[in-house]
């Protein structure tokens, strides 16, 4: 670095440019904090910040989105919207969502995860399996799709006359001609369900074999002395030291499952699915918000959309908290 | 443990004398089938969408499983020029490149700033990032479609990069945040006993120094915003569509007229470039998630 130094430091010479540092009033320093934070802070400010404090003032109003005008209603909107049958039904639909899809996923992705790390030879040190690593790869291909072609394409499996699943469980000899998956209240939601899943296994596959690589293999190694087998050294070993990777996948997957907006969008054409069994609060949001122009309801659905997530968040922060304690112990 | 120990050591034992255990033969035998099973629920429908790309909407109902007649690529132009994925994609390599770009600069600038000086406010700074990336996007939605109607950019790609710029951001920050605290402080010092001032400082050393951590960041920004759906359709329903826009929209249409060969080009057309670079890097994106975890 034996460059001549910018013009602003020139002045003061070598000690005066460290000493600036410490005083924070070069004009070098002043312009660099003023862009390099002023101009991200601006944007986030006005586009993020801005409307998200927003929102909850539109809560309050009975603004239509498209008149200037509007006025205070107070809690008016929370009351209908509990009232309102649709969006209970979107709410029954999203905790079925929130119950199912981070267990399931979780559960599902850690086992692959374990086969793959855990699965090598019992002896000398601790082995991944052997050639696994073409089955992580794979696995993670549905996160590289954008969710509405993972809709469409499900979509198109399930299918009832011209759909992948039909046409292999009739080759299988079953009789399932016909039959519509995603247009039957029964199987409908189960279906998005398993689509969802699938989406996102791979990611969280990948995230845990990351975080078991990283656990010493002293620990391992200790836990096999002591005797433990496979099954005992997942549960007391493998869990217990990358429960925070599981704790991140659980409020992620959680937040996730209170939205859903894409899936349930791309795979329902007619939006809510039949009989509304697979509507969920997003779309009743984006339906209030865009076909029946009523902004203040929308926000203040998203409001309760926004205190459900945290609530959830909170709730798996707490159970992580009050379970390590004795998880802890017990290593 | 000490119960644990004496439960189990007689099968321990064993294991131990025994050369290659016909038990770990058999639980390697049982992962691979089991792996093996997932691959082909995650592999086979997209091979199937694949071959359903070339086929006739006929020959689709005829046979599921039959092999198209000719690969022939009348879809894939179809989808192309008449249903406008091309346009789309177009728009969307645009939108994605452009946005990718600035908030990689300003999420690295900001980042810098918090990570390597502190004044007074930044900790409140650092903390409304941390909310940004708690809060569900939803909530934000219909404020922000008033805010870009009041500025003229609603239904305009630069509407959309600015919005995409701004809600990365917060991921941006707090990622790259943390890659710059851990880049040793005596760096920055030695440069500025060379004269280097602040800006020379960022763009020379720490930039290029922070290249593993942009990397990490860059890759899964892309995905996310190449994925993104929600923001377009709401803040950009009447402007020039991007690519998961049009093909949502290309779908919806389908319910009236049947072309099920040419929906599954555009589907296939939106999953392949990047199904393709995920392979080609696939060793990069595996280490990054590892590195998202281990902060």
């Amino acid at each position: 670095m034996s460059l001549p130094p910018p013009t602003a430091v020139l002045e003061g010479g070598r000690k005066a440019a460290i000493q600036s540092r410490r005083k924070n009033l070069t004009f070098d320093k002043v312009s660099f904090m003023a862009v390099f934070l002023g101009i991200p802070l601006a944007i986030y400010l006005v586009f993020v910040i801005w409307p998200f404090l927003q929102a909850f003032v539109y809560s309050l109003t009975d603004w239509s989105g498209f008149s200037p005008n509007y006025k205070f209603v107070g809690l008016d909107n929370y009351a209908r919207i509990f009232t309102d049958d649709q969006f209970l039904k979107a709410l029954s639909n999203n905790v079925i969502l929130l119950i199912v899809v981070p267990l399931v996923t979780v559960v599902l992705s850690l086992v692959l995860a374990t086969l793959v790390t855990v699965g090598g030879s019992s002896k000398g040190q601790v082995k991944g399996l052997r050639n696994s690593s073409f089955y992580r790869v794979v696995s993670f291909f549905p996160y590289t799709i954008p969710a509405v072609a993972i809709g469409i394409m499900w979509g198109q499996i399930y299918d009832p006359s011209g759909g992948l699943l039909n046409g292999a469980l009739n080759a299988l000899g079953l009789n399932f001609k016909d039959y519509a998956w995603l247009g039957n209240t029964n199987t409908a939601m189960w279906c998005s369900i398993f689509v969802i899943i699938w989406g996102f296994v791979g990611f969280y596959m990948v995230l845990f074999i990351a975080g078991i690589k990283g656990i010493p293999a002293e620990l391992f190694e200790a836990a096999r002395i002591d005797g433990a087998g496979r099954f005992r050294t997942a549960v007391s070993v493998t869990i217990p030291m990358i429960r925070d990777n599981i704790q991140t996948a659980y409020v992620y997957l959680g937040i996730f499952a209170l939205d859903a907006f894409v899936y349930m969008a791309s795979l329902f054409p007619n939006a809510g699915g039949p009989e509304n069994s697979t509507l969920v609060m997003s779309q009743q949001l984006f339906f209030t918000a865009f076909q029946r122009g009523q902004f203040g309801m929308a926000t203040a659905m998203g409001v309760i959309l926004a205190l459900a997530t945290l609530l959830f968040s909170g709730l798996v922060f707490l159970v992580n908290k009050l379970t390590g304690g004795s998880e802890g112990g017990r290593l | 443990m000490t119960l644990l120990k004496q439960k189990t050591v007689p099968v321990g034992h064993i294991e131990r004398e025994a050369k290659s255990t016909p038990g770990d033969r058999a639980v390697a035998a049982t992962s691979h089938v089991v792996l093996a099973i997932w691959s082909a629920i995650v592999v086979l429908p997209l091979l199937w969408t694949f071959m359903s790309s070339f086929k006739t909407s006929n020959e689709i109902f005829a046979s599921p499983f039959a092999l198209p007649g000719a690969w022939k690529l009348d879809n894939y132009i179809k989808a192309w020029s008449e249903a406008g994925i091309g346009a789309a994609f177009i728009n969307s390599v645009i939108v994605v490149g452009v946005s990718l770009v600035l908030v990689m600069l300003l999420g690295a600038m900001c980042a810098y700033v918090l990570a390597r000086f502190t004044f007074r406010g930044s900790r409140i700074i650092y903390v409304l990032m941390l909310a940004g990336l708690t809060f569900p996007i939803f909530l934000a939605m219909v404020p922000l479609f008033g805010v870009l109607k009041g500025m003229g950019l609603l239904n305009q790609l630069p509407g959309l990069i600015i919005t995409y710029v701004a809600f990365a951001l917060p991921f941006t920050v707090f990622f790259l945040f943390a890659f710059f605290k851990n880049l040793p402080g005596e760096i920055a010092e030695a440069a500025a006993i060379d004269g280097a001032g602040e800006w020379r400082t960022f763009f020379q050393i720490m930039l290029p120094m922070a290249r593993p951590g942009l990397a990490s960041v860059a890759i899964f920004n892309f995905l996310g915003l190449w994925n993104q759906f929600l923001i377009p359709v709401t803040i950009n329903a009447g402007g020039p569509k991007v690519l998961s826009q049009e093909l949502f929209a290309f779908a919806q249409q389908m319910g009236y007229a049947v072309d099920f060969g040419a929906l599954f080009a555009a589907v296939t057309v939106t999953v392949i470039p990047v199904l393709i670079a995920y392979i080609l890097f696939q060793r990069q994106l595996q280490g990054s998630v590892s590195q998202g975890t281990s902060r």
